[in-house]
């Protein structure tokens, strides 16, 4: 497909915030998934007769289900702390990119259709009814929308802006006006077992493939065993890890890891994906359905440990909802979480995020490290989304910044954070999470990706960085597309695994 | 009992009704909607007390919004912690005798009515000269701010220009929570002050005001962060694990 002509943004020595240009993106929008990719979801072919009715049916709903939509709905007060917020307001400027204007999307038909001053007083609330134009606004804004919750860290009510793109998705799901991207992957999850559609025999070559690779490099047998009955720890990773430079690297990281440590572990085909794309769309079924294919696996191997790879958005979903939607982790009473509960090795949390693991092996000396194997390397770390402000690691709030960079310090000398206000919780989202990773979105992708392009621009020139770490899948897919459009080299991007890989030797405590 | 009397305690009495039967109708709609996942922001608090404090910190210093905006969390802030002020210094038309607290900080509620006007008219100002804020604003946003700077500026007419028998409002107050209608001095910047009142207390529950119990529900806010480690699960979402 040919990409439209835009223009990519200049990058500023300092940030600034753009003069609003409405419309600059009304035309960005992605394919709209066709009749089979909706069915086999569950959803309506394409755009009922009756789309009004049943979206606001189902808005009435999502509002009874949902307790943050309800609030969100009520709770904003147009005070414009947001406003400058969105990477992706900062990069393309249009103003239904600032959260709050485009929580108003979906907030405006509320007001008109469940609230008095709405029904009543349209025109002075700012009330809208649901008209062709306006479902066509949402397809195209909640689509530009990368729930990455940045907004939801600076609004004084915390109105996640991220629950309302759910939201609008989920109606615009259940009238059949779907999105081609996120809805044809969770069809593959279901058919064969993972996003890219990569079939066990593959996987099988591919695994053997890179064995055979760290041999060539090491000299050591370092096995990527998969399907492995009785095995310690079951990885899910996700499945770029397995095709995908850079994402590779970060595989054989984390199976060096495992290696020195003498950790058993195993891959599922069954479960050999850690991504779940039902959060995307805000369908709850989905997400727990695809949750429960990891719950699956585990029992069916009966494994001690359940590990999750660099997946921003997969480990918001294990660490913050797993236990919710599948009962991995403590208290959950149906027979199949109880019995997960008692195969699982209680020392350790479930599930655990691989650089849980690997920094706490570190800290017991578990690791031969070879910092200066990193030394032409200056790093930087980008935190992912999901990962800053939607889950944890270790046992303190932060833990999710400490740990990742305490891994980087402790396989590398030459590290250097970008300025505070775009890491941490006010981090900048890579530009192409929440769903929004398809090539029918590239302005999109490229633009949102401006604010994290400047912070990374100055580190290079105060540090001379040649080496963006970071733990997401989504963000390495993403940054490697589009930094070359800002001259970057598209070689500096990289998994926190990958560095571990590099300055791991094996053969010294075997 | 003049006619006016009659038509403000009536007046009072359904504005009351509105706010605290519609303020109660939409706090119970928040409280038996289940928040069905764990969605605190994080870093959160791990721990309910963690939890209280978090939200103390949002209520009293509007944490958030001093991360996000210093100019918005100036006149916010400000207006805020006035019209505290303001309330307070009120009270002294509710109680009889006054408790000593509340005389003692009678200047400052003065003080503070200035104070609530200027963060308001800061408030105001955004929505004409930040192009962004100006973009969102919708007339009810215009007007709320209007008719609070109107509630503040007539109560500061009464302190400052044209003083109104304040005994005599006193008693009408006393008198309407008693059942015991007493006359309402009819003064017209009196007049003007108590019909706004009885006006925000009325469209509490149908506005934007909602953001205040709104606040104490948000589960990006008000949720501890420990998924790991005890099961959060609405009863809807429950009933799928028993299918």
């Amino acid at each position: 497909m040919a990409v439209a002509e835009f223009e990519v943004p200049k990058i500023n020595e300092f940030s600034t915030v753009p003069a609003i240009q409405p419309g600059a993106t009304a035309h960005l929008k992605p394919f709209v998934a066709a009749a089979p990719i909706q069915e086999a979801i569950g959803f309506p072919g394409a755009l009922v007769e009756d789309w009004h009715d049943k979206a606001i049916a189902h808005m009435g709903t999502l509002l009874e289900k949902y307790r943050g939509f309800r609030v969100y709905m009520d709770a904003c007060v147009h005070c414009g702390a947001c406003t400058d917020k969105c990477h992706y307001f900062l990069g393309t400027a249009d103003p239904k990119n600032m959260p709050v204007a485009r929580q108003d999307l979906v907030r405006s038909v509320y007001r008109r259709h469940f609230t008095f001053a709405g029904k009543y007083f349209p025109k002075l609330v700012g009330a809208r009814d649901l008209t062709r134009e306006v479902l066509d606004e949402w397809y195209s804004y909640f689509n530009q929308c990368s729930e990455c919750r940045r907004c939801s860290v600076f609004c004084p009510y915390g109105i996640d802006t991220a629950e309302v793109t759910m939201a609008g998705r989920e109606i615009l799901d259940h009238v059949g006006y779907g999105g081609k991207y996120n809805n044809e992957i969770i069809g593959k999850v279901h058919r064969i077992g993972n996003n890219l559609g990569i079939p066990g025999p593959a996987l099988i070559d591919t695994l053997e493939g890179l064995a055979e690779d760290v041999k060539d490099d090491t000299g050591v047998d370092v096995a990527f065993p998969l399907d492995v009955q009785g095995a310690e720890v079951l990885l899910v990773t996700p499945s770029a890890d397995f095709f995908s430079e850079p994402h590779v690297e970060g595989l054989i990281g984390y199976a060096k890891v495992f290696h020195q440590a003498g950790i058993s572990w195993t891959l599922s085909s069954h479960a050999s994906e850690a991504a779940n794309f039902g959060l995307f769309i805000g369908n709850y079924e989905q997400m727990r359905k695809i949750a429960l294919r990891i719950r699956q696996a585990a029992l069916d191997l009966g494994v001690k440990r359940i590990v999750v790879g660099e997946c921003g958005h997969a480990w918001r979903v294990a660490y913050s909802f797993w236990n919710t939607l599948a009962g991995i982790g403590a208290g959950a009473n149906d027979p199949f979480s109880v019995m997960l509960q008692k195969q699982l090795d209680p020392r350790y949390p479930a599930p655990q995020h691989i650089c849980e693991l690997t920094f706490d092996l570190i800290k017991r000396g578990a690791l031969t490290l070879d910092k200066e194997a990193n030394d032409h390397r200056i790093i930087t770390f980008h935190d992912s989304c999901n990962v800053a402000r939607g889950s944890r690691m270790g046992d303190m709030p932060g833990g999710q910044f400490i740990i990742p960079r305490e891994i980087i310090k402790a396989v590398a000398n030459n590290f250097h954070d970008m300025t505070p206000e775009t890491i941490h919780e006010s981090t900048f989202c890579c530009g192409g999470g929440g769903g929004l990773l398809t090539d029918d979105l590239m302005e999109l992708r490229v633009k949102g990706a401006l604010p994290r392009a400047e912070a990374l621009q100055r580190v290079v020139n105060q540090h001379g960085v040649n080496y963006m770490a970071m733990i997401c899948a989504i963000c390495k897919a993403q940054f490697v597309k589009v930094l070359p459009y800002y001259k970057f080299d598209m070689g500096m991007v990289g998994g926190v695994h990958q560095l571990v890989s590099t300055a791991i030797r094996l053969g010294s405590k075997d | 009992m003049s006619l006016l009397t009659i038509i403000y305690a009536c007046m009072f009495y359904a504005a009351t009704a509105l706010l605290v039967v519609g303020v109660a109708y939409k706090i119970n709609s928040y409280a038996r909607t289940p928040a069905p996942l764990k969605i605190p922001t994080t870093p959160a608090p791990t721990t309910t007390s963690g939890v209280v404090l978090r939200m103390t910190r949002e209520v009293v210093l509007f944490e958030s919004l001093f991360k996000s905006s210093k100019w918005i969390w100036i006149f916010g802030w400000m207006f805020h912690f006035a019209l505290l002020l303001v309330l307070l210094r009120h009270l002294r038309y509710f109680t009889e005798p006054v408790p000593s607290l509340i005389a003692a900080m009678q200047p400052f509620g003065i003080y503070a009515g200035f104070a609530m006007i200027a963060g308001l008219a800061g408030l105001w100002a955004r929505r004409f000269l930040v192009d962004r804020v100006k973009y969102i604003s919708t007339p009810s946003d215009h007007l709320m701010l209007l008719l609070l700077i109107c509630i503040g500026a007539s109560g500061l007419v009464m302190k400052f220009v044209s003083h109104t028998d304040i005994v005599a409002v006193k008693g009408f107050i006393l008198g309407l929570m008693l059942f015991d209608w007493q006359p309402l001095p009819a003064d017209p910047a009196l007049l003007i002050h108590l019909f706004l009142v009885a006006t925000l207390m009325a469209i509490f529950p149908i506005s934007k005001l909602l953001h205040a119990p709104g606040l104490f529900f948000s589960p990006s806010r008000n949720q501890a962060d420990n998924p790991r480690e005890r099961r959060h699960i609405a009863p809807w979402a429950a009933d799928l694990d028993q299918k």
